[in-house]
């Protein structure tokens, strides 16, 4: 059963990331971006880590997928009839040939590590949430308050950048 | 049981697509889509070694790269705003003002 559902997200995530590329019109592209979002969160689900679903489906889908959506309604944009470089070739057979032996390499490796303290059993104990949160709230204190300024620095220079600009001379000229 | 190579593997995919989708795209707006496509691809990674390898670690570093991923949206798309408000174009070949 958990191969079933493992291989529905991958191959289905797999498939939006490509319409997301592929597709000509920025909304069917945002749109497909939506299904990738949604299939990744499901193999979070598959990996026991239940709040990075319900943060993946609140803030990816929820809240940056609604911006860009915003963004390509706000400008209105029209479906272009050359929507690719014109040397994407150049770009596209290199690119093949290097994932094609980085997977190689990939399924080669052996994939051992030293293991962690948190064994699957230990985090469904308490629940995934409760994890994350004993977590952060130690070990990771200092990076959780980065992520707050950077978050706040995000926002001011967002808005900075996207203010209507005051003409200059003010009124005097007249054609403004 | 799925084995960790597989998730790897998925990962490789959706960053190698992203990557395409960078390279080829002309749209700003899509360029900024792949984007966010790698650093999906680069959470799935973080998510599935956190759970192989036992470790917390990669599902807090998957959190802070969700919020990084927001910012870098939010400013992206100001930047769009900006750019189309000056010149009525999204395409990157057009946005060359920094090129020497």
């Amino acid at each position: 059963m958990m191969v079933v559902f493992f291989a529905y997200f991958a191959l289905m995530s797999m498939a939006a990331a490509v319409l997301t590329v592929a597709l000509r019109n920025p909304v069917h592209c945002g749109l497909a971006l939506l299904a990738l979002l949604l299939h990744v969160s499901g193999l979070f689900v598959l990996l026991n880590a239940e709040f990075l679903w319900a943060v993946q489906v609140v803030v990816y889908a929820g809240a940056i997928l609604v911006l860009y959506l915003f963004v390509l309604m706000l400008l209105n944009l029209k479906t272009e009839e050359r929507y690719f470089h014109s040397t994407y070739l150049y770009f596209l057979v290199p690119t093949v040939l290097g994932s094609l032996y980085v997977l190689a390499l990939l399924f080669k490796s052996p994939y051992t590590g030293a293991k962690g303290n948190a064994p699957t059993s230990a985090v469904l104990q308490e629940g995934d949430t409760y994890a994350i949160g004993m977590k952060m709230f130690s070990d990771y204190l200092l990076q959780f308050e980065i992520v707050g300024i950077f978050l706040l620095g995000a926002i001011i220079g967002a808005i900075v950048l996207a203010k209507t600009p005051k003409p200059i001379g003010g009124r005097a000229n007249g054609d403004l | 049981m799925i084995p960790l190579s597989a998730y790897v593997a998925v990962s490789a995919v959706l960053f190698i697509t992203g990557l395409l989708g960078v390279l080829i795209r002309r749209n700003f707006i899509i360029v900024l889509m792949a984007v966010e496509i790698m650093l999906n691809a680069a959470n799935i990674n973080l998510v599935a070694f956190s759970h192989y390898l036992e470790s917390m670690a990669g599902q807090l570093v998957a959190l802070f790269v969700i919020a990084i991923a927001a910012g870098e949206a939010a400013v992206g798309l100001a930047i769009i705003i900006v750019v189309f408000r000056g010149k009525i174009s999204t395409n990157v070949d057009e946005m060359n003002l920094l090129k020497w």
